[in-house]
Order: C-alpha cells, then structure tokens, then sequence
C-alpha cells in the first residue's frame, strides 16, 4: 500500500512503515514551548524526575504570549523560563523578538520532512514547509523534553486541492477563511491535512504559513502544504505522497471564485462572504499573530492606508510577527506609514490575539482581527465581539470604522 | 477504574477559552485556575461543582488551544472525569496525561444532575438515573497505561521511556 507524505515523515522518524490509525513511538526533531506552557511543561519535565533535557539544541522556549509581562505573577513565571534556559543552556527568545512560531521558522529551527512538537496548538503552521508538526500539551511536551520521543496515532489524510488564482485583493487568509468555513470547526478533527495544486505552488511561505496555521481551526492534527514552488534559503528534498496512497476525504476548490470572507462571532468557522457582514462598526482593529503578522501583511495594510488616517472611533493595533519583521518594516518606511496613518505598534509578540494585555476590547465592542480564533472572550472579554478577516480588510475596515470590503474600498471612501 | 458522580451537562463545540479563558491561563497555581473554570460558560458552576462531579459534552469537547490549563482546572475544581460525544485531539491526549479520566460516547441522553457511572475498562457509561447504557469508544493501549498509572508525569518517572 501507498503512503500519504504525513505517513511517510512518520515512518522515518518511527524507523518502521506505518500507516494511518497506527501508535508509533517517533523520535523528535524539536520542541517548543511559550510563556502560557513552558511553566507547566518545567514542571512536569522536574516532576518526571528529569535533570538534563534529552537534547539542549532542539528545546526552544519563546516569551511572546504575555510579553513584556504585564503583572508581577507573570513576570515570575518569565524568570523561572529564563532561569531553567539557562541551567539547561537552550534557546530562549526573550519578550519582543517575536512569536513562536515565526520565530522557529524564521531562524530554521524547523525544516522540510522533521517531525516538530510544539506547546501551542498553531504549531500546525510549519508544515507551510512540508514538516509534520502538531501541537500538544504541556505535560507531553515534558515527556520529550526527558525522551526525545513521544507516541502518535498516525493520522488519516484529506487531501485538499487548489485550482486557479486567488482574484487580486483576496488573500491567503481569505481562502483558508473560506475552507475552514467549509469543512468546519471539527471537520478535520484528528486528520492531518494536505494541501496541494496550482493555486498552491505560486503561494510564497509566508502565505503558506497563512494556510497551515488555520489548519487547527477544522481540528486537524497536522497540516502539509506541498512544497512544490516553495523557496527556502538552504537545500531541502521534497517529499511526495505515492500514487496508491490512501487519503480519507478528497476536496477540491477552485480558488479564482473566492471572495473577501470574514468569520463572524464567535467561531471561526462562522465564515461569510464579507457582503453579509458589510457596514458593521467597528471600534477596534487589530493586525498581527502567527497569521497574519508579516512583512507582507503590513505592506498590504500600508497600501491602503498611506496618506490616509483611519476613522476616529477605531484604534488600530499592530503587533508584528518578530523583531525582524518590524525592522523590516521600519526600514522600508512601513512602520512610518501606518503610524501616521494612526496605528499604534506593540512589541512584537502575541499581543491582544490571545487577551492577556496589550488591547483588550471593551463592553460591547466589535473587533475585526486578522488573528485566527473569535472564539467568546478570546480577546480577554466575553462581552466583545471578534470578526476575523484578511489584513487588507482590516486596514480598510478601520479606514472606514465598519466592516469594508478591501476591493471596493476606492468607491467607499471617495 | 470505576468513577460515579453528578453531571454538570454542556452543547456541541465547548473550546478551552470557555473551559479556561487565556487571560487566567499564566499560573503555576492550580486553585487560581478552578477559582475562574467555565466562568464564561456557565458562571453558576463554581458554587455548584462538588467533589467527584462529571462534566458531559456535545462534540469536539476542548476545541481550540493545546492548553493544559484546562483540563488541570477542571480536575482541580473537582470533576472526576469528562463524557463528551467527541473530544478535540489535544485536550483528549492532555487529560489523559494529567489522570483525568476522558471517554468518548457516540450517543447518549444524559441531562443535568443525572448519576453517571463511567467505567473505563470497559468503556462503558451507565446513566443510573434513567439505567441506560452507553457503549464508549476504547482508547489505545498506550493511554490506558499512562492513565493507570495516574497520568504522564508518574509514568515516565517510573518507566522512563516510552518504549
Ligand atoms: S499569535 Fe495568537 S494564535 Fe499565534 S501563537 Fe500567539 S496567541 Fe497563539
């Protein structure tokens, strides 16, 4: 039998064939773990009676979700990740270099073909570049920590293909948007996901990453963007899936007929064509996280709003994805654009995706985020409303202080 | 193993912001978690909740983040284990690693307050309230190990491996 190319990076690392639904004891390429994990994950690993990580170049601890700490409690937590790093001399990114999992990418703590563990569920965005990486909880996270392995049911692939071009205007997150609409919020539950096709190959990898990192949003284990027109800096081999290979589900779409989307209160696969949600005031938007926070995203924001000011019942948010992104972009002129333009930028990091700080929404309020959850009380208040969008529909909303369609946005504002 | 209790009765898409809003999530101090569980959901749960009490769910219980935070509130708050018609993945195999009970019952017609018994070896879930029967899905053999010996943490400190 065949083998879908999540069965065959398991296979590698399981030294052994196997196929979907098996247990398989895998070796681990990495780990990470953030501020929200790492605490309980040190703890566990001690608990377990460990003393010396299995290994101390694969352990990565990042300080983003709550970073800089906004409270003495956090702030002890942030010391006992600094501490234990360097005990156990690993990689700690410390507040304001960036999020998780840009970081790990960006810094190739994580390549094609490894199996990668992470404390955070988005860790499913690194199979952007074709590596099987899932997100688990802290106490397995520990477990590897002591081991460098974990036990895995190899999960069963859907495969989803892309046909034609994205119209221009619409975005990566705009298709991911409609697909999670689509298949739902427990349509992929424990199913690694496969993208591939024509629309796929001319993706860059940050709008790839845009892709993966939803995949969590259908509860999918993993997802494999394929890596066909994917360019990284260093050599990498490709993986294919074989002819015979068994997927579970097979969807195609044709992407050319998508539109701007946006996922309306409070779940994110509550997904509609933006028409329905057209003219919504909004009183706070935000463009940032592990979706949306790149360099690419905030030049689509700056092309919209340069020489503009957005409306004066809104505040505009911005976190970018590291500190590279943000140098990036001030030295391009970017973060000199959306400034004047009236955003306020926040250390690179989580930021209000995920309502520890930094922007929490008030009573009654909507927000439009380019973030990927709107789950009730996800921004830090369960009395506010969350819209999830495409940066481009973020900068015009906020342009316009209500939801705007970024493709119609000359008519709206003239 | 063999767990009775009341049930505390919840719908389809229960996610880990519901069960542990993430605001509440950055503590090593397991009582701050279950002082603020399900306040969002369900915020009479709390004076409620007794020692030993189950939490039943719709689908795709515990969707959303990998927190563990989760589950260790609901278990601190004293729920003795969770029957849901599914579980997200993450939450299924975080429950499990820290000795909360979880199992998965296609079918049932528990309501609040009912006397469940969940016997896991079997997996079975009996509503003794109403004396129906419910067949739950088996969970590997791997997790059973890890959960008779009280979870994740006293597993590796006594094998040290998983293989
Ligand atoms: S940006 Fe948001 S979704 Fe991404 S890792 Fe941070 S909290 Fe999670």
């Amino acid at each position: 039998m065949g083998q879908t190319i999540i069965e065959k990076i398991v296979s590698t690392h399981a030294n052994k064939q196997v196929h979907q639904n098996e247990i398989a004891i895998v070796n681990v390429d990495g780990v990470m773990a953030t501020d929200t994990t790492a605490p309980l994950t040190i703890k566990a690993f001690q608990d377990m009676g460990g003393e010396k990580v299995w290994d101390s170049k694969k352990v990565f601890l990042i300080i983003d979700h709550a970073a800089p700490a906004p409270n003495e409690r956090i702030a002890n937590l942030h010391t006992l990740m600094r501490e234990f790093a360097k005990v156990q001399n690993i990689k700690l990114y410390d507040i304001g270099e960036g999020i998780c999992h840009q970081l790990m990418v960006e810094n190739h703590h994580v390549k094609p073909g490894q199996l990668f563990l992470g404390a955070d569920s988005h860790t499913c965005t690194y199979g952007a570049l074709g590596a099987f990486a899932t997100g688990v909880g802290s106490t397995d996270l520990a477990g590897v920590m002591l081991t460098g392995q974990t036990w895995l049911k190899v999960p069963a692939s859907y495969k989803i293909t892309l046909n034609g071009k994205l119209q221009s205007g619409v975005a990566a997150k705009d298709l991911i948007l409609y697909i999670v609409g689509q298949l739902g919020i427990e349509g992929a539950t424990y199913k690694a996901i496969e993208f591939t096709g024509p629309a796929v190959d001319s993706l860059s990898l940050d709008e790839r990453m845009t892709l993966s990192n939803m995949a969590i949003e259908m509860g999918a284990k993993a997802c494999f963007v394929d890596t066909t027109g994917l360019e990284l800096p260093y050599d990498f081999n490709h993986i294919y899936g074989d002819d015979d290979a068994e997927y579970e589900k097979e969807y195609v779409f044709n992407v050319s007929q998508i539109n701007p989307e946006i996922a309306i209160p409070h779940s994110p696969d509550n997904v509609r064509d933006i028409a329905e949600a057209i003219d919504t005031p909004i009183q706070m938007a935000f463009i940032g996280s592990c979706t949306n926070g790149r360099l690419d995203d905030l030049h689509v924001a700056a092309e919209i709003l340069k020489g503009r000011r957005i409306h004066p019942d809104v505040r505009l948010i911005i976190a970018p994805a590291s500190q590279k992104v943000f140098l990036d972009a001030l030295r391009d002129g970017t973060v000199e654009t959306l400034t004047a333009a009236g955003a306020s930028f926040i250390s690179s990091g989580c930021g209000p995706c995920v309502g520890t700080h930094q922007g929490v929404p008030g009573n009654g309020e909507n927000v439009i985020s380019a973030t990927n959850r709107n789950f009730q009380g996800r921004m830090g208040n369960r009395h506010s409303n969350v819209y999830l969008a495409s940066p481009a529909t973020v900068a015009a909303s906020a342009l316009n202080g209500k939801i705007t369609d970024p493709t119609t946005l000359k008519e709206a504002v003239s | 193993m063999i767990i009775t209790g009341k049930t505390h009765v919840y719908g389809d898409n229960i996610d880990t912001d519901r069960i542990i809003p993430g605001k509440y999530t950055k503590t090593l101090n397991l009582q701050d978690l279950a002082d603020h569980v399900l306040e969002d959901l369900d915020p009479e749960f709390r004076s409620r909740v007794k020692q030993g009490d189950i939490i039943v769910g719709g689908s795709n219980f515990g969707c959303g983040s990998s927190r563990e935070q989760a589950p260790l509130a609901l278990k601190k708050a004293g729920i003795s284990a969770v029957v849901a018609q599914s579980f997200a993945r993450i939450f299924f195999r975080n429950a499990i690693n820290i000795g909360l009970p979880v199992i998965e019952v296609k079918d049932h017609s528990i309501t609040m307050n009912d006397e469940v018994e969940v016997d896991l070896q079997n997996g079975q879930v009996t509503n003794l309230s109403t004396n129906e029967v419910y067949e739950g899905t088996q969970i590997p053999e791997v997790m059973v190990k890890i959960l008779n010996e009280g979870g994740l943490v006293p597993y590796l400190k006594e094998y040290k491996s998983y293989s």
